[in-house]
């Protein structure tokens, strides 16, 4: 499949392109030696850094050497981890491998998204669905106002409110932590507000344009049961808007629980980023927003291939 | 079998509004005999579709109910059921099984999603509690049965797969499937070209013939209904006007209503030994004054030679253009001052892209346009925006083509801005001065397109395309939308326009009466190309490519004398205008059959097999 391919060719190339970014604008927030040793160091310290971390060299050069090392599976050393003696050695040897530190996490951000979306998918359909299948009557009417609700409620606020109920007042589960089922569900449900608010939007949208079309007045006269009709006939054609949502909002997830991460101390990779942009670790960040922007593209080339299942026009590749 | 098969008394459909209940149908009664074709015929609004919809409890799904009246049908065991009071479950059982429904659009009747198999085999599940097997069997005899050539391919193809016609068919294979005892078929040929038009309705008759089940055919063509009706129900307003058998009605109709439907119509050969196109006749609105005839002038105001415009298909890595589809080739044609040039043709066949082309809003391949003495092709754009004054043009659908945010007044006034023609208070003077040409209450200036009807939306079109005086009006499908009184009143009026104005129209259709009527010269298009050009009285007498030929047969008329099946059921499917990208087309070669009459001698036609069409 020629199409396959060729999305796979452009993906690692927006890829690379993303990573450079990256790379280049990490190096324009400042001095990354001083960045990182504090405005204390002295000139020797800040020198064996610059040297041992090759800041020294030309831009293109460090560029050369980075992407080389990426090729070659090489993700470069953390500056802080491990590193505290003075750096006359190779930093290589000493320091912590960024990937391991970036591999850590993503565990963690897998569970907590995946939870997160286990949750929303289901609820946000359904509902959206419902509402659909009997517009303005009073199910309608609490779907719209519960999605507005999921949509603009403030996430730090509902996470604390969660914790407040269900941790403090109920001691149902625990206030936050990582290792635990029951770790997961607080913010899991914190994060799923917003995607189930936003999925059951689309779902009822698409689903009540694709009720008016004609062919489902063609089914309907076939004796087709309402059920039938609204689930086979309907829903698969309302698919391609639905997925695009979810593909969008699980990319959300990967990349911005940040905050929820932060209420419930969940050891993910948004946590990661934050800790290693405020002691300017540039490898880390380098290589954690490398994942996470993998990671969405990924999620983007499986929405894209879904499209091609679903929609019999895409799938034959030329549409007129 | 003297029991009718429906029955429907004193039936009242209402439906929710913003001022309470309406009443979309208010009193209609009538019965169908057991294979018996009757007709609903009416204009828009008549209440002919919620008649039959309501048959099937399909309106309650738009929001309408059964506020009076008695439904009754006859069951095949022999019970009759009382469809006004049958629950939902019940229902399910009658809908598909015992009465089959076939819908207007076959575009989008059927689901794009599902394979014609998937679909097929859905209501034989539902009905007949078929496996799958045994469902895929008697979906191959369906297909057979409507006459769809290599029916086992065609159960695993999506309905984006075959052709406007092929789906219709399969639209009619669905509602045969469980052998029902009533088909309704809702518009089943208007989104159709005319020849598909003349198989489907053939196909239908020979369908009642072969399995017994009576048809309750709902149109708004007077044309239609004398082909295949054996009784007639004149809807109008909500309200049975007339009804009675075929005969009765089409020959000595009774109801006002009835007779002025009738004489709206356009009948192909009312023209026949006259030069010069003619107003209708209508009865009852007598508005049209033209009091000298519609003589064409003798200088050629648009000349075009060669037209060609091809539109690439692209594909494979990097884009490239692999196919094109011909849209337009080598087209050659001239229209005098004060002259209707008809371009007819089916759709696919080119005729809106050579209008779009001579306004340059499609830009032509090649080939020369010469308007008025300019070279349109080499105009810069603002020289072609300039030159636009004097060419506007008229679109088919009057609901999309006026904006619904500004007020009729700011529309009309618009061209006049663009070129600087008129300013302050004279620009609203002039829009009073159009409305009044098109016989618009001037009080309609402040109005918004949505508190209008169709037709009134269509004269705004025209008063716009009047605005900057243009000497000649491209008329895309400008009568198409619009019911059959209606219509008549605007071809009358831009007849009247042309015999004042001295306009020259390029009037693009497809309905050959109606072509008939306003055109001084033809050129019937086929798969881009032209391939008959004669006066309107050599076309129509003396048609010489088949496919002019084919085109004029297809036509249904009002004559009762011919309904036999005249129609031969296609099953190839039509060529197509999309060739490799390296492809020569044959060169045009015109035969001169008389003065003024070519017709094309090589290149397309429907006797031209072509070997690399898909």
């Amino acid at each position: 499949m020629p199409y396959l391919l060729k999305r796979v060719i452009n993906s690692v190339l927006l890829l690379l392109i993303t990573v450079s970014f990256v790379f280049f604008a990490c190096r324009m927030i400042g001095d990354p030696a001083l960045n990182m040793l504090g405005p204390g160091a002295n000139d020797i310290a800040l020198e064996n850094l610059r040297r041992a971390a090759g800041l020294n060299d030309p831009l293109w050069l460090q560029w050369v050497r980075y992407m080389g090392g990426l090729l070659q599976g090489d993700f470069g050393v953390s500056y802080r981890y491990g590193f505290s003696v003075i750096p006359e050695a190779d930093l290589k040897d000493i320091g912590v491998p960024v990937v391991d530190l970036v591999a850590e996490r993503l565990p963690a951000t897998f569970l907590l998204a995946g939870v997160a979306m286990a949750i929303a998918v289901p609820l946000g359909l359904g509902m959206g669905v419902i509402a659909a299948a009997y517009p303005r009557h009073l199910a309608d009417r609490l779907v719209t106002v519960l999605s507005l609700a999921g949509v603009s409620i403030v996430q730090f606020w509902l996470g604390l409110m969660l914790i407040v109920l269900f941790a403090v007042q109920l001691g149902l589960l625990p206030t936050g932590g990582y290792g635990e089922p029951a770790h997961v569900v607080l913010p899991a449900l914190t994060l799923a507000a917003r995607p189930i608010g936003r999925i059951a939007q689309v779902v009822r949208s698409a689903m009540l344009d694709e009720l008016a079309k004609p062919y489902v007045v063609t089914a309907r006269a076939k004796g087709v049961a309402e059920w039938r009709v609204i689930l086979l006939h309907a829903l698969r054609n309302a698919a391609i808007p639905i997925i695009t949502m979810i593909g969008d909002e699980l990319s959300a997830l990967l990349t911005g629980a940040i905050l929820v991460e932060k209420i419930f101390a969940w050891p993910g990779i948004g946590l990661l980023i934050i800790d290693s942009l405020s002691r300017s670790d540039l490898p880390i960040i380098q290589v954690s927003i490398a994942v996470v922007a993998t990671l969405v593209i990924i999620v983007n080339l499986l929405v894209d291939f879904a499209y091609r299942i679903i929609d019999p026009q895409i799938q034959l590749g030329r549409k007129a | 079998m003297n029991k009718p098969l429906v029955n429907v008394e004193g039936l009242r459909v209402e439906f929710p509004s913003k001022r309470g209940a309406i009443a979309g149908v208010r009193d209609v009664s009538f019965t169908i005999e057991p294979g018996e074709i009757v007709c609903i015929v009416g204009e828009s609004g008549s209440g002919k579709s919620v008649s039959a919809y309501t048959l099937m409890q399909l309106t309650k799904f738009s929001g309408g109910w059964v506020a009076d009246g008695r439904l009754t049908l006859e069951c095949g065991d022999g019970n009759e059921i009382d469809l006004r009071a049958a629950d939902e479950a019940r229902m399910r059982t009658i809908r598909g099984n015992e009465i089959g429904m076939i819908f207007q659009e076959p575009m989008t009747a059927l689901n794009p999603s599902y394979t014609i198999g998937w679909q097929l085999a859905e209501s034989l599940q539902q009905h007949r509690d078929m496996s799958r097997e045994e469902a895929a069997g008697r979906s191959v005899e369906l297909l057979k049965q409507v006459r769809i050539p290599e029916p086992g391919r065609r159960l695993k193809q999506f309905p984006h797969e075959l052709s406007g016609g092929m789906r219709q068919r399969i639209v009619i294979a669905m509602a045969l499937a469980c052998e029902p005892r009533l088909l309704i078929a809702d518009e089943p040929t208007t989104a159709l070209d005319v020849t598909v038009q003349a198989e489907i309705l053939a196909l239908i008759r020979k369908l009642r013939d072969e399995t017994g089940a009576a048809v309750l055919l709902i149109t708004h063509d007077m044309a239609v209904v004398a082909q295949m009706a054996d009784r007639v129900v004149v809807m109008h307003d909500g309200l049975v006007a007339e009804a009675g058998p075929v005969e009765q009605v089409l020959t000595d109709p009774q109801d006002p209503y009835t007779q002025a439907l009738l004489a709206a119509v356009p009948k192909l050969g009312d023209m026949a030994g006259k030069t010069l196109p003619e107003p209708m006749e209508t009865v009852g609105t007598t508005d049209c004054h033209i009091d000298k005839p519609l003589q064409p002038g003798s200088r050629a105001l648009l000349d075009v030679k060669h037209l060609t415009k091809r539109f690439p298909i692209r594909g494979g890595w990097l884009s490239r253009t692999v196919a094109n589809a011909h849209a337009v080739e080598d087209v050659t044609f001239h229209l005098l001052e004060n002259e209707t040039l008809s371009l007819v043709g089916e759709s696919g066949s080119g005729k809106s892209v050579t209008g779009l082309c001579i306004l340059r809003l499609e830009r032509p391949d090649s080939g020369e346009i010469t308007f008025d003495g300019q070279d349109l092709l080499a105009h810069s754009d603002e020289e072609m925006r300039l030159a636009r004054r004097d060419m506007q043009m008229i679109f088919q659908d009057p609901y999309g083509s006026l904006n619904p945010h500004m007020s009729l007044l700011e529309q009309v006034i618009e061209p006049l801005r663009n070129f600087k023609l008129e300013a302050g208070s004279a620009l609203e003077d002039r829009a009073a001065e159009l409305f009044d040409r098109v016989r618009l209450p001037r009080t309609f200036l402040r109005r918004h397109p949505s508190e209008l009807s169709g037709g009134q939306r269509q004269r705004v079109a025209i008063a716009r395309a009047l605005a900057p005086n243009p000497k000649l009006i491209i008329a895309d499908e400008a009568v198409s939308a619009l019911d059959v009184s209606i219509q008549a009143e605007v071809l009358n009026l831009m007849m009247e326009l042309q015999a004042e104005m001295g306009i020259s129209y390029l009037f693009i259709g497809h309905d050959m009466a109606v072509v008939e009527r306003v055109s001084h010269r033809v050129a019937v298009m086929y798969l881009g190309r032209i391939v008959e050009t004669a006066t309107r009285e050599q076309v129509f007498a003396n048609p010489q490519h088949e496919y002019t030929k084919t085109l004029l047969a297809a036509v249904p008329t009002l004559d009762l004398a011919h309904r036999a099946e005249r129609c031969e059921l296609a099953t190839k499917p039509p060529p197509s205008p999309i060739h490799p990208a390296g492809y020569v087309p044959e060169p045009v070669h015109f035969e001169k059959v008389a003065e003024g009459h070519f017709v094309l001698r090589s290149g397309a036609g429907p006797a031209d097999e072509r070997k690399d069409g898909p």
